[in-house]
């Protein structure tokens, strides 16, 4: 599968005409959400789009007023309103036959934790949004703090020892929602990523992607790094990309090569393991497990599809 | 016009539905709603009914309610919710976000007690601890006021003059279950009264970013101009009396309403359906001789403190409270000090606090302790048994 060039992708015709990021923003060097913007504005092309946005580094990235970042507009919300907002502006769209699609642009914090009834009320009204998350496993805007994404073992300033407690499923508790889409995308596979942003934004309802998004800050990674790192966790099984139609129909979409090393890497590569002494054999035990649960339900799709 | 038996919860709705499908020339209308008791019947009656152009979300909480509402305001169409004591508790955080980015949002507010302890019945503080989120706040007396006030409150906040959320309250139970004859206004005239609004600040398809980062000396400069839009309120409500009066055949009443004020020497300042009991009281006491009146504050934001300083000269002022303020003493007699003229005696009755029935032998007890005053001592409760 191709791969990015340079960590990133470059400007051309086939993306939108305004990035949906422009340059100039005050994303860290080798942010991952810097990349996520690139693919979105490459799969949006030149559908309008409308952005919301609560509190974390995307907002902040829009820089102060009166100046804006984004090359898309934007509405910036209360940390636990993307969701609710969202719902507003789409109903709001096809209510007066404009053909906008809504994407909610949103971090871990604002999902996995505070948004969470927000996110659930609206997947369970499927709300005609593509809500985004972008998940660097931290709270990233108030210099990184544990949130319910970060994965066990990760040292934050408030698990100065690593974090005790295992990562929260948000993929299958958005998928328990029964919405027509749910999707994990790897920054290191391009042409599944865009192929996900575009169907997404296509379909009708609530659709949730997931992004693992390297933090160079809260990882305590090189900036460079950052897809390499996806690449690592894609290949050692530690993030599974596949997509779930209907919450029902699992399908896999990259195969884990568990090259050997790739999960030591991982995790060699970021300061954040290095402090509590990672138990990998834990660790595998984890991504054996829920590879089982994984094809056993895309197996079950499968039947049900043959 | 048509006239109906309905609890003040229906004359809210009924402004609502009829000021919901006026905006079908415009960019329609969205709310987003959650139940609370005692405003559930206004929402119900909003969701029974097909509003052209209009979406109504139920959706999973108040502060969602609220950033529905944000939404639809935002991207230019008419909105509407309503809450209630610990349910605007909740959604305070968007309450202030929606006062803050000027989005001409109209609420009605049942007050109604904040608990713990748990309790439905009226009291203003629910609505009184959002008074700094930069909405107008009117506090109504009857049902017919609920209604027409609702249905003004849609012109009043969407006017470019003004440009600010605006939140409508009313007694729990005394006012929003009990029915009385209301005069409920055909949808012809209403799209008369309201235009549809035009957002100047809308989202549409051009890069901007609504409600990002400022400086501090930025934030300082729009919460100026917030303060100055507060300012303006007061003269284009009074074009819009006159407006609504032309329009329906009624004046809805002023900022501040007085009775028997002309030669009164003590004064019982109120807001809410305690305005009429005061009226009761006041009444009683004139066929003693004493020389009572009464002001019932009808706009709490933006305070009429011009009106109020006037209105209160060379009298002696009993504040009466239906809220509390631990600390300080009733939040309407913090705020009437600040207005009245420098040495009035300006005495503080917090009464009813938690919903207690007032009745007007208790206010008739706040006129003989007040008339008995030398001076001003610390707030009182009075204990109503
Ligand atoms: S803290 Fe992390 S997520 Fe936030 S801007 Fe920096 S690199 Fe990106």
């Amino acid at each position: 599968m191709a791969e990015p060039l340079l960590g990133g992708m470059a400007q051309t015709a086939a993306d939108r005409s305004e990035p949906i990021l422009r340059c100039g923003n005050t994303n860290c060097g080798g942010c991952g959400m810097s990349i996520v913007h690139q693919f979105l504005g490459r799969a949006a092309g030149d559908r309008p789009v409308q952005l919301v946005i609560p509190t974390c580094c995307a907002i902040v990235a829009a820089g102060p007023f009166p100046w804006s970042s984004y090359g898309a507009p934007v509405v910036a919300t209360t940390f636990a309103s993307g969701a609710s907002v969202a719902t507003a502006l789409a109903w709001a769209a096809k209510l007066n036959g404009e053909k906008t699609r809504v994407i909610c642009f949103a971090g871990d914090g604002g999902t996995f934790d505070i948004g969470m009834a927000t996110v659930s009320g609206a997947a369970e009204r499927n709300e005609d949004i593509l809500y985004l998350c972008y998940d660097n496993e931290i709270y990233g805007n108030t210099g990184g703090q544990r949130s319910s994404a970060t994965p066990r073992g990760a040292a934050t300033t408030t698990t100065p020892t690593g974090n005790e407690l295992a990562k929260k499923d948000i993929v299958g508790i958005m998928a328990a929602h029964r919405i027509p889409y749910v999707a994990t995308v790897s920054l290191a596979h391009p042409d599944d990523a865009l192929r996900k942003m575009r169907d997404a934004l296509d379909m009708e309802g609530f659709r949730f992607l997931h992004v693992l998004s390297p933090c160079p800050t809260g990882w305590k990674s090189e900036p460079g790094d950052g897809v390499e790192l996806i690449r690592l966790a894609v290949k050692s099984g530690l993030y599974p990309i596949y997509e779930v139609f209907g919450g029902r129909r699992f399908v896999i979409n990259v195969e884990p090569e568990m090259t050997p090393g790739a999960l030591e890497n991982y995790h060699a590569k970021q300061g954040r393991f290095r402090k509590a002494g990672i138990d990998l054999s834990r660790v595998r035990e984890a991504i054996a497990d829920e590879w089982d649960y994984l094809r056993a339900r895309a197996a079950q799709g499968a039947a049900r599809n043959a | 016009m048509s006239r109906e038996l309905v609890s003040a919860n229906h004359a809210a709705g009924w402004a609502v539905i009829l000021a919901g499908r006026a905006n079908r020339r415009g960019r329609g209308f969205g709310s987003g709603v959650y139940p609370i008791t005692p405003q559930t019947e206004c929402i119900e009656l909003l969701c029974a009914h097909e509003i052209e152009k209009g979406q109504v979300v139920r959706v999973e909480s108040e502060h969602s309610a609220m950033g529905v509402c944000i939404g639809f305001s935002t991207a230019g169409l008419r909105s509407f919710t309503a809450s209630s004591s610990n349910g605007l508790a909740y959604m305070t955080e968007n309450v202030f976000a929606a006062g803050y980015s000027r989005l001409p949002i109209v609420m009605m507010a049942v007050n109604r007690t904040v608990g713990p302890p748990w309790n439905i019945w009226a009291d203003h503080g629910d609505t009184l601890a959002l008074r700094d989120a930069g909405w107008i706040q009117f506090y109504c007396e009857d049902n017919q006021e609920v209604g027409d006030t609702t249905l003004l409150a849609f012109r009043l906040a969407e006017d470019k003059r003004v440009m600010l959320p605006a939140m409508v309250c009313q007694d729990a139970f005394i006012l929003s279950h009990t029915m009385t004859p209301t005069e409920i206004p055909e949808q012809e005239a209403v799209d008369r009264f309201l235009p549809p609004l035009d957002l100047p600040h809308r989202i549409g398809a051009h890069p901007r970013v609504i409600g990002h980062l400022d400086m501090p000396h930025e934030t300082e400069a729009h919460r100026a101009q917030h303060a100055e839009a507060m300012t303006s309120v007061e003269a284009v409500y009074s074009e819009i009396q006159e407006s609504f009066e032309s329009h329906f055949g009624r004046r809805p009443p002023d900022p501040i309403v007085p009775y028997r004020m002309e030669d009164a020497e003590i004064v019982l300042v109120t807001m809410g359906t305690t305005a009429a009991t005061a009226r009761r009281a006041v009444d009683a006491a004139r066929e003693k001789g004493i020389r009572a009146g009464a002001l019932r504050v009808r706009l709490f934001r933006p305070f009429p403190a011009a009106a109020i300083e006037r209105a209160l000269r060379g009298r002696r002022v009993g504040v009466v409270d239906r809220d509390c303020s631990p600390g300080s003493g009733g939040i309407l007699w913090s705020e009437v000090c600040s207005a009245a003229p420098s040495a009035t005696l300006i005495q503080n009755y917090m009464i009813g606090v938690g919903g207690g029935d007032i009745r007007p032998h208790h206010i008739t007890r706040i006129l003989d302790d007040l008339g008995a005053r030398e001076r001003a001592g610390t707030p009182v409760f009075m204990e109503i048994g």
